[in-house]
């Protein structure tokens, strides 16, 4: 019992230093990965889409396709996985760890910039770099996905009034012919500059152990 | 005092009765023909309203003198400057009655009825009816920590120290017992939402740090209730018991959820009320502020918090009240909001500076400078103590300048003031009054003056004046659903669970009941782009001219050219295109008659309105002209649905 201890203590390490978050923390989410895999080794979309909670998320699609995207894994490959491992499971999910208080302005931006990523790379389905006009188009759509017709009709207005104030912040003066391409990624924390995300773009992780589902609601 | 000049018929004013020989003359002119008054003096008739309106009128002139001297307003917060001139004015007053012989002082003094049921809810209301709900329900626990157990830990601290320094033998306190210094405390330890308001409105600091103090000071009015009324009751009983104490934390919740009940009651009613007024927009805004005076005053009867009850029914009424009425209702209440608030405030200071100069005073060195030093100090332990409990659940950590300026900015006001002035009649009334009055003035003129500065020195982030961009409400619902679906995914029903719940019951229950017609099914996203183009059509037609359009970046610039050739969309010749123009013209003209058959109680669409429409029709046409056939359809489609989106929001 010594040795798997350990084994297991040395596994963890390896993703705590991996993803930055404790052991605790892991423990928990490796005990919701195995109950979402059904105690497999590994995690397919299907599962995903099991989740019950998750069935009236508009975004739901996209939601599951970032996990099985290769590049929020940060070993600069492309593509998708057809399954994904535990390993794989936290990286995605450490995107989403909250800021610590003592965090230098460099690391704030540093972490700034790796969650905006995440964020341009649900948008930028093709993997070209850019968001283009009917990227952007398909995520207000899914966005009012579940509000009916009126959705479909107002997407395509909202998409190109958004596209729009992009182009004119980050291009002020674009001759007629000119073509703007796409939302770059430059562009894209131009925008969302205001936002702050490196202090909104977080969810809270378990320390505590809780194998079900607690219906606590978190303090802020 | 009465004049009569010029008149000729005889009066009988209190119980004068007239002299035989006046009633004689009296007679005789009555017989005779007499003269028509051509000019009559009768103040006594309208002497009442006549007074209120002097005052008022008096206060906002002296609004108005401030800003006209520029280097003071900018160094000294409005609401000194208030009470200064309110002690000016107490002074004239007081100095203009020593020569009566009358022993009854006639200098108005904040009475207590009329500041907590005319002074104070307009405030109140405009500053509920705006909370920023975002900010103030993501901080819900710290504000709720600071507002109970920090107004607690005041109000005991305070008492208790107080009641320490009483034993000092050299004060002469020896009378003032444990119970009336805790009734002491109570009052006293109270933020006030009053100065806070009006300190913090003109620095301009972030958000957070706004929701904080703000939302304790309105938090902290069901404490304050409950400490005060208990204390009260006790000094007289003389003894507490456990039963007491354990009934006053009864007290304490049914006296905030009470509140925030019967708050919560009338704002759906007036909600709901608010769906039928279509046909009468001229009234709509007076639903809301009746209705909200109402939550207030019927608080008030079951002496529940009636700060608590009109925030919650601002907070409760504001999301279906603005879906359903007119865009000129929504700017009378948000201008006749901030206009009777901001009177309010202004009255509110200037009779503080009044009463402070009319009322008895009993100075008493000790008591009032240990007041002093113990509200700062139990103020910054209070803060400090409760932080560092806080952060350990808070995820965005407060840090220590945050909790400078929240300590900073806990002063206290008026409502401290009348509080005190409710008391029963005693020698230590005098004095507590004199020590609140002390504190009051402290900290809205050393700490309201101060605190610009130190912002500034401290760098403190200040709020983000622009407004949000149609990028920034699509990636922030995005982000939400985002939030919501990863904690599904790990399993815990967090914050942004709750959040998205509560909006999916609002959306299939609450807006089909009480917003009217299809905007109760509207998405969020575009109401707000239905805004946001109103806001842009409106700043063009105030500048003026249409050609001016912010970039020169237009469809063209963006409209991906290749798939252009491959779009299969019919074009649409030239001659329907007329047609359909034609058609969205004459619907126009249309309206415009309609509302041309004159009514008072009808709003007649003015010039400005017609404007607006013109121009929006005339900018899109422009943009039309630019561009190619096929890309004209395309903007058909988005013409015609802001067309439609405009012309609901006028009605």
């Amino acid at each position: 019992m010594g040795t798997t201890q350990t084994r297991s203590e040395n596994k963890y390490d390896d993703l705590v230093t991996k993803t930055g978050f404790s052991p605790e923390q892991i423990k928990n989410l490796h005990k919701r990965f195995q109950q979402l895999s059904e105690n497999e080794e590994t995690i397919s979309k299907e599962h995903l889409h099991s989740i019950p909670a998750l069935a009236n998320n508009p975004i739901k699609k996209q939601i599951i396709d970032a996990f099985f995207d290769k590049r929020n894994q940060h070993q600069d490959e492309v593509g998708s996985f057809q399954e994904i491992g535990f390993e794989q499971f936290l990286m995605v999910l450490s995107h989403f760890r909250p800021p610590t208080l003592k965090m230098s302005e460099e690391d704030k931006a540093r972490i700034r910039k790796e969650k905006l990523r995440f964020l341009f790379n649900m948008h930028d389905t093709d993997n070209d770099g850019t968001i283009t006009l009917a990227e952007y188009r398909k995520v207000v759509e899914e966005l009012l996905s579940k509000s009916g017709t009126m959705g479909i009709e107002a997407a395509k207005a909202i998409a190109d009034a958004a596209m729009l104030g992009v182009a004119s912040t980050n291009v002020p003066h674009m001759k007629p012919d000119e073509f703007y391409e796409g939302i770059t990624f430059e562009h894209f924390e131009q925008i969302l500059k205001g936002l702050e995300m490196e202090t909104r773009m977080h969810i809270r992780f378990m320390d505590v152990n809780t194998t079900t589902m607690r219906c606590g609601k978190s303090t802020s | 005092c009465e004049t009569n000049i010029l008149y000729f018929f005889p009066m009988t004013r209190g119980n004068r009765t007239l002299t035989p020989e006046e009633e004689e003359d009296s007679q005789q002119h009555h017989n005779n023909t007499k003269a028509f008054p051509v000019l009559s003096f009768n103040f006594e008739h309208v002497r009442k309203p006549f007074e209120i309106s002097l005052w008022i009128l008096l206060a906002l002139l002296m609004k108005l003198g401030f800003h006209l001297i520029p280097r003071v307003s900018h160094i000294v917060p409005e609401s000194c400057l208030l009470i200064v001139v309110g002690l000016l004015v107490g002074g004239v007053i007081k100095a203009l009655d020593s020569d009566a012989s009358d022993t009854n002082s006639s200098v108005p003094v904040l009475n207590t009825k009329l500041f907590f049921l005319y002074l104070l809810p307009p405030i109140i209301l405009d500053a509920g009816y705006f909370l920023p709900i975002r900010h103030f329900t993501e901080n819900l626990g710290t504000i709720l920590m600071f507002a109970v157990v920090g107004t607690l830990w005041n109000a005991f601290f305070i008492g208790g120290m107080m009641y320490g320094v009483c034993q000092i033998e050299a004060a002469q306190l020896g009378d003032v017992d444990l119970l009336s210094c805790l009734l002491f405390g109570s009052i006293i330890s109270a933020v006030d939402p009053v100065a806070v308001l009006a300190v913090f409105e003109e620095i301009h600091i972030n958000e957070l740090l706004y929701i904080l103090v703000f939302g304790e000071s309105l938090l902290n009015d069901a404490v304050t209730v409950v400490l005060y009324h208990l204390f009260e009751e006790f000094s007289h009983a003389g003894t507490v018991t456990i039963t007491d104490a354990f009934l006053g934390v009864i007290c304490f919740f049914v006296v905030s959820l009470g509140g925030v009940m019967i708050g919560l009651i009338y704002g759906i009613v007036g909600a709901f009320t608010s769906r039928f007024t279509l046909h009468s927009r001229v009234i709509e805004p007076l639903f809301v502020f009746l209705y909200s005076y109402m939550a207030y005053l019927s608080a008030e009867v079951f002496h529940l918090s009636g700060i608590m009850s009109l925030i919650a029914c601002g907070v409760a009424m504001r999301p279906y009240v603005e879906a359903n009425i007119s865009h000129k209702s929504y700017t009378t209440i948000k201008y006749f909001m901030k206009m009777w608030s901001s009177v309010s405030e202004t009255l509110i200071f200037i009779f503080l500076g009044v009463s402070t100069v009319a009322g008895p005073h009993v100075w008493n060195w000790t008591f009032v400078i240990f007041t002093v030093i113990l509200c700062l100090v139990s103020r910054v332990l209070g803060v400090v103590g409760l932080t560092f409990i806080i952060n350990k659940f808070r995820i965005v950590k407060l840090t220590k300048k945050d909790q400078f300026i929240v300590a900073y900015g806990g002063l206290r006001g008026a409502i401290a003031f009348s509080l005190g002035f409710l008391l029963t009649d005693t020698h230590m009334k005098t004095m507590f009054l004199t020590a609140i009055i002390t504190v009051i003035f402290f900290t809205v003129f050393v700490q309201g003056m101060t605190i610009r500065p130190l912002v500034e020195l401290l760098a403190v982030k200040k709020k983000k004046e622009t407004k949000r961009s149609i990028n920034e409400e699509i990636h922030t619902q995005f982000l939400d659903h985002l939030l919501t679906g990863i904690e599904d995914v790990c399993g815990h029903y967090g914050h942004h669970h709750w959040k998205d719940k509560l909006n999916r019951f609002n959306k299939t229950y609450v807006k089909k009941c009480l917003i009217s017609g299809e905007r109760s099914t509207e998405p969020q996203l575009i109401s707000f782009y239905n805004k946001m183009e109103l806001r842009q059509a409106m700043m063009l037609v105030e500048s003026g001219s249409l050609a001016v359009l912010p970039s020169l970046t237009s469809m063209q610039n963006i409209q991906p050219r290749d798939t252009v050739k491959q779009r299969v969309i019919p074009s649409i010749s030239k001659r329907r295109e007329e047609e359909i123009r034609k058609m969205l013209r004459s619907n126009l003209q249309k309206t415009r008659q309609r509302l041309r058959s004159y009514s008072r109680h009808d709003l007649m669409m003015d010039p400005f309105e017609e404007d607006l429409s013109e121009v929006k029709f005339r900018k899109q046409r422009v943009e039309m002209g630019r561009r190619v056939r096929l890309t004209e359809t395309h903007l058909n489609v988005h013409n015609s649905l802001s067309f439609k989106g405009m012309l609901h929001c006028f009605y």
